[in-house]
């Protein structure tokens, strides 16, 4: 069976349209989510400027629950809290809560590997100062890691589009449903090509402006 | 201005206890440039991070600008802190800031005005001569430039205190001096009192004027540093001595020293005054005998001049016997062995 092409490209640019809000829309509420973790887990590590073994090893503890549990998987076993959250678990709004609570762990992870390599001499040099923790999260921390942060959010990224493709095959809409019900479901190869090429022109994209950004953070 | 008493410092790291600090008592007096030296792993570093409060003590009272440090709100150490400049061997400074930003930064933590910040940072940059450097990164300066930015950072809330942890340990020789030489004018035309801690007693004979030699923990010798280069009593303290005033001559020297001359070797340590009098010629010409000079060196201290000869006397006995009886009252003789080099 083959498709229209004329009534055909408009979905396809809706469904590009709902993959980019759900990327966009979790990279925003994960980065902000996953940030504040990260600094907590880092700050609140042993040693550092706001030490505390409760905070961190409750959020140690969630984020090495959380992580290895497979997208598709966690998907479905969180949707009984997207449906009270969110009122449905079907359609764009209702993708963008699990990916943004899954984004947001790794995002926190990356966020504090990149804490964890800036030299703590930098940090006390602040503290010898008289800056305070949040001068020093603030003024110092994120400055100092946002280079190689931007990367590593970069590649959150490029792995929220793969998440926008599954959220897809669940109701969330997209590019990974169209693929879904149109190219695989009703094997229709010219559909599928279609979409993959998109999702590797949006891949770049997001690519080339993380590199771009980091670039200029970092100065190389 | 800094005063510790009794300090220890335990630190406890998975059940073990390093003591890196043993009851230290230490008194630091305006102006002062005092210098704490020792081997890696004396417990310098903990004890100059334990002056600003980086490491607090196990034991004792640490008293810096009349803040009693063990009872001293957080607030107000965050206060004393921005009195206290930091310098660092591996400089620490911050990479995404430029030279300009990173001298800014303790003045913002001010809350200071756009205007001063920019008035003091372009002072400072003058002060260290950068002036050039304000826009460039800290990964495109070498290593003297870094510090200097470093001592700019740290001055820039006009602090009385300047900590210094192996400033130049990371720097080639020249380098050193010259960040060296910054640090002397840091203190002379600010008035700035320095404690700074090293490995290198060319460093404390360069600016200090009063030196702690630490051992394990402990300050094992503390004075004046030029009565603790003219008179060291531990022997840690002569090794640190002999690597700047090349005092020990190695024995490959000495044997050969031993073969061309017969006679007995004495060694003069000259100190002060007696080192600018022609002591030797006026005591053998005296006593009508000869010396010969086989060794020497002379070093600059303080401002006063170090000596250390060795020597052999040709002539009568009895006369040598004599010379060396009047020179013991006046300077420092001991005769050259085969055990001492
Ligand atoms: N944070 C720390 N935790 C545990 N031991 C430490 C710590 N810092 C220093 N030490 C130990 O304390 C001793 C003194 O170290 P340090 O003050 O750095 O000496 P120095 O600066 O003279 O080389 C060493 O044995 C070192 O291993
Ligand atoms: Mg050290």
């Amino acid at each position: 069976m083959k498709v229209d092409w004329t009534t055909f490209w408009p979905r396809i640019l809706q469904a590009t349209g709902e993959t980019i809000t759900m990327v966009i829309f979790t990279l925003i509420f994960a980065s902000i989510l996953g940030i504040i973790m990260g600094l907590l887990l880092f700050a609140t590590r042993k040693g550092n400027i706001l030490e505390n073994r409760f905070i961190f090893s409750f959020l140690n503890l969630l984020i090495n629950i959380i992580r290895p549990i497979p997208f598709i998987i966690f998907l479905v076993a969180i949707s009984p809290l997207t449906r009270f959250v969110v009122g449905t678990t079907i359609g764009t709004t209702a993708a963008i809560f699990p990916m943004t609570i899954a984004a947001a762990f790794a995002i926190a992870r990356v966020v504090e590997n990149n804490l964890v390599s800036i030299d703590p001499g930098i940090i006390e040099a602040a503290k010898a100062m008289g800056a305070s923790p949040i001068q020093i999260i603030f003024g110092v921390l994120i400055p100092e890691a946002l280079g190689p942060l931007i990367l590593g959010i970069t590649f959150i990224t490029v792995g929220l589009i793969d998440f926008s493709a599954m959220a897809g095959t669940v109701g969330g809409g997209g590019l990974g449903d169209l693929a879904m019900t149109y190219g695989y479901q009703r094997f229709d190869t010219s559909v599928m090509i279609v979409t993959v090429v998109i999702l590797i022109i949006l891949v770049q994209i997001a690519q080339f402006i993380g590199n771009m950004l980091s670039r200029f953070f970092l100065r190389r | 201005m800094i005063r510790l008493e009794r300090v220890s410092k335990i630190y406890e790291s998975g059940g073990k206890k390093v003591e890196a600090v043993k009851d230290v008592s230490l008194h630091i007096k305006k102006g002062d440039i005092f210098g704490i030296i020792g081997f890696s792993g004396a417990g310098k570093s903990t004890l100059l991070r334990l002056v600003n409060l980086l490491e607090r003590p196990t034991k004792g009272n640490i008293i810096v600008d009349n803040y009693d440090l063990n009872s001293i709100s957080s607030k107000d150490l965050r206060q004393l802190r921005r009195k206290i400049g930091m310098i660092f061997q591996t400089f620490n400074l911050f990479n995404s800031r430029t030279v300009y930003g990173n001298i800014a930064y303790p003045l913002k933590l001010e809350k200071k005005s756009k205007e001063e910040i920019h008035q003091r940072v372009t002072e400072l940059l003058q002060f260290v001569g950068l002036e050039d450097k304000a826009d460039k990164f800290p990964e495109q300066l070498s290593g003297g430039q870094k510090q200097r930015v470093g001592i700019a950072r740290a001055l820039a809330t006009s602090p009385d205190i300047l900590l210094c942890d192996e400033a130049t340990s990371a720097l080639d020789p020249e380098t050193t001096n010259e960040i060296l030489n910054l640090l002397k004018k840091v203190n002379e035309e600010f008035n700035i009192t320095i404690l700074l801690i090293t490995h290198e007693m060319n460093v404390i004979r360069k600016i200090c004027n009063r030196v702690a030699v630490m051992e394990n923990g402990r300050i094992i010798e503390e004075g004046e540093v030029f009565n603790i280069f003219s008179n060291p009593q531990e022997k840690t303290t002569k090794n640190f001595i002999s690597s700047v005033v090349n005092e020990k001559l190695s024995s490959s020297l000495l044997e050969k020293l031993r073969k061309d001359h017969e006679r007995k070797l004495y060694r003069i340590v000259f100190s002060g005054d007696t080192a600018s009098q022609p002591i030797l010629s006026t005591l053998t010409a005296k006593h009508n005998i000869h010396f010969n000079i086989i060794y020497g060196s002379i070093n600059e201290l303080q401002n006063q001049l170090f000596g250390n000869l060795i020597v052999e006397f040709i002539g009568a006995d009895s006369q040598i016997e004599e010379v060396l009886k009047e020179l013991t009252e006046i300077v420092e003789v001991r005769e050259v062995t085969n055990g001492e080099s």
